[in-house]
């Protein structure tokens, strides 16, 4: 590494020794990956979708390919708060990384709870998930309108004891009015996007390829549209954002910084390739030496219209 | 990470399906019968995610394994396409392979289709000192790999739907004969679920334990994304478990067909 340029980024009081971050739902506990690289090398590691119970998710099959993306419909399945908190933070706090709990919940008494729990939990933030679209209850549908996040934000930030970064939905028809709730209601930072609603289906059976009919698109095909919905939030709030969508290397990294990111998370990239996490910082790194750019804070924002 | 390797060989076993040999020592060496590699097909995002593929067969001498595949879509048909000398991506070993038990002296290998390609090497590894394999194709333009099983176990029956060649029917027909002839120590099935099923439930009747290797799609292949899942039992509840870090392969008595 170069020791003349800075990686670190402070994200809402969450101090981040580089601006990637694992995203939420691609990388479990960390603890598959933890055989492939140091995970001591990431910024952050947002686990798994959480819940109040454990939940047992949707049925298979969960995934389809697409151009250059996936569909996913895995639908929360997860061991629930308790068991993350018991068995999950030892591992994790093993290493020198930052710790995001990403909290789902069917009602506003769910989400009050899981912030609350979590903030007696020793990690340092806590991603509102109000975007998940392969459940049936709470997430999306209060994510996505400006009064039921307004609504779940305000509530549950009173029971608030760690940063609260709430997770926005791309399906909306204006992103930037759901973060202007999200800001108004207390949030200390927004991250986005998650999947987009999407099916696929198999012509020759006539039927959809997903066991739950539709899923959520993550992956490369989603990154324009995850970088215009950066660059649109970046503008209307001045909540720090964590960006995200199809991002696969240092150049995409880059992009989503400029476009207002104060740092990115990502997921599918690294089903292809499980280094891309540790590529990205590295290419990160290059980026900044060879643009002689010392501090990549000095990159947030910077896009040039 | 250690995951580009040379291809040494690729050859045509029929129409359709193909048997590619991959240097690696490490995986050679590492490789348990029933385990899986994920296999990146071109260097593109135009297929973007990695296929699952079981090992066929190792070579721990030679450093070689083995992988055949049946070209289905764009995947498979790019990795057709590669020739002796080319540099493929692939992350494994992976997953749970068969169990390979001393005391198990008669065994029956049980596969239909591409289900058949894991337990070749299985048949070579095992310890058993009776080891029969009833295999199952649509027709007799399909049957492949049928020296090298006939070489690596003690009866080969081959059942094809169309009885077009060896006997007509189903594998698990023949498996119910074998079993009511003498009841063997271990059954492996690997094939279309619904032959699994059958035989899952047939075996269970004569109380035979078995393992049965699954199929899903699949996302990471190490466990991380919950994309891979099937019904597996969880004391008296169940659960959704990844097959490609469980699995593939689960006891007969384990997983939930439905
Ligand atoms: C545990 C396991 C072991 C396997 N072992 C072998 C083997 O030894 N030999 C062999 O020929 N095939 C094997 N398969 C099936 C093989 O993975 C698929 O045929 C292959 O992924 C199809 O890719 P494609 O691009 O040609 O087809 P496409 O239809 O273009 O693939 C589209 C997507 O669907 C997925 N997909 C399609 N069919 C399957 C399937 N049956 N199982 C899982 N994913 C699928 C692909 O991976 C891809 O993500 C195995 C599958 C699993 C799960
Ligand atoms: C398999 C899978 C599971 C996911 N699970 C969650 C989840 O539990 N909670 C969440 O907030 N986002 C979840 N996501 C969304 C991702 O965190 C991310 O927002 C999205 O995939 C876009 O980034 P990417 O293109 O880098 O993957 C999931 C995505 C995938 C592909
Ligand atoms: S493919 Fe990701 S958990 Fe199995």
């Amino acid at each position: 590494m170069n020791s003349n340029i800075s990686l670190e980024v402070n994200v809402a009081g969450i101090k981040l020794k580089n601006p990637v971050i694992a995203a939420s739902g691609c990388f479990g506990f960390g603890r598959e990956y933890s055989r492939y690289f140091d995970l001591n090398r990431l910024g952050g590691i947002a686990v798994k979708g959480l819940t109040r119970e454990p939940r047992k998710g949707n049925p298979p099959p969960r995934i389809a390919e697409t151009p250059a993306g996936i569909l996913n419909s895995v639908g929360l399945q997860n061991p629930g708060v308790q068991a993350f908190i018991e068995k999950e933070i030892p591992f994790l706090r093993g290493f020198d990384t930052a710790i995001i709990a990403n909290a789902s919940g069917n009602t506003i008494e769910d989400y009050e709870y899981m912030v609350k729990t979590l903030s007696d939990a020793d990690i340092d933030g806590i991603e509102l998930n109000l975007s998940c679209p392969n459940v049936k209850e709470g997430c999306m549908s209060f994510g996505s309108t400006a009064n039921g996040v307004f609504e779940v934000v305000s509530r549950v930030k009173k029971k608030a004891g760690k940063p609260l970064i709430v997770k926005l939905t791309p399906n909306v028809t204006d992103i930037t009015e759901i973060a202007r709730a999200a800001e108004a209601a207390g949030a200390d930072a927004v991250s986005l996007i998650n999947t987009l609603l999407g099916m696929a289906i198999d012509a020759k059976t006539r039927r959809p390829i997903l066991g739950n009919v539709t899923g959520g698109l993550s992956g490369p095909a989603v990154k324009p549209v995850a970088l215009r919905m950066v660059w649109q939030v970046s503008k209307a709030v001045n909540i720090p954002i964590i960006g995200m969508g199809g991002i696969s290397n240092g150049t995409d990294a880059v992009e989503f910084l400029l476009a207002g990111a104060s740092a990115v998370m990502m997921g599918t990239a690294g089903f292809v390739n499980p280094m891309a996490w540790v590529e990205t910082i590295e290419g990160l790194e290059n980026y900044m030496a060879e643009n002689k750019v010392k501090s990549v804070t000095e990159l947030i924002g910077g896009l040039i219209v | 990470m250690d995951n580009i390797f040379k291809i040494a060989k690729s050859e045509m076993l029929n129409a359709d399906t193909f048997l590619l040999t991959i240097e690696s020592e490490r995986i050679a060496k590492k490789a348990r019968p029933g385990q899986i590699v994920h296999v990146k097909c071109g260097n593109g995002t135009e297929v973007y995610l990695r296929r699952p593929i079981s090992i066929c067969s190792v070579d721990r001498e030679k450093g070689t394994f083995d992988l055949a595949i049946q070209i289905r879509g764009k995947g498979t048909k790019i990795l057709s396409n590669m020739k002796p000398g080319d540099e493929i991506d692939i992350i494994g070993p992976l997953g749970q392979g068969f169990s390979l038990y001393p005391k198990h002296r008669k065994i029956i290998v049980v596969g239909g289709g591409i289900g058949i390609f894991p337990l070749l090497q299985l048949l070579k590894d095992h310890p058993a000192d009776n080891k029969k394999a009833i295999l199952g194709f649509r027709n007799r333009s399909l049957v492949i790999l049928e020296n090298e099983f006939r070489q690596s176990c003690d009866g080969l029956f081959i059942a094809t739907d169309d009885g077009s060649y060896g006997e007509k029917g189903f594998v698990t027909d023949i498996l119910k004969k074998e079993v009511e002839k003498e009841l063997p120590d271990m059954v492996f099935l690997c094939g279309p679920i619904v032959m699994m099923k059958a035989g899952v439930e047939l075996l269970k009747k004569y109380n035979v334990p078995c393992e049965v290797s699954m199929e899903q799609r699949m996302g990471c292949g190490i466990g991380a994304c919950l994309t891979c899942v099937c019904k597996v039992k969880k004391g008296d509840d169940w659960e959704y478990t990844q097959v490609c870090k469980r699995g593939p392969v689960f006891s007969g008595d384990e997983v939930i067909f439905d």
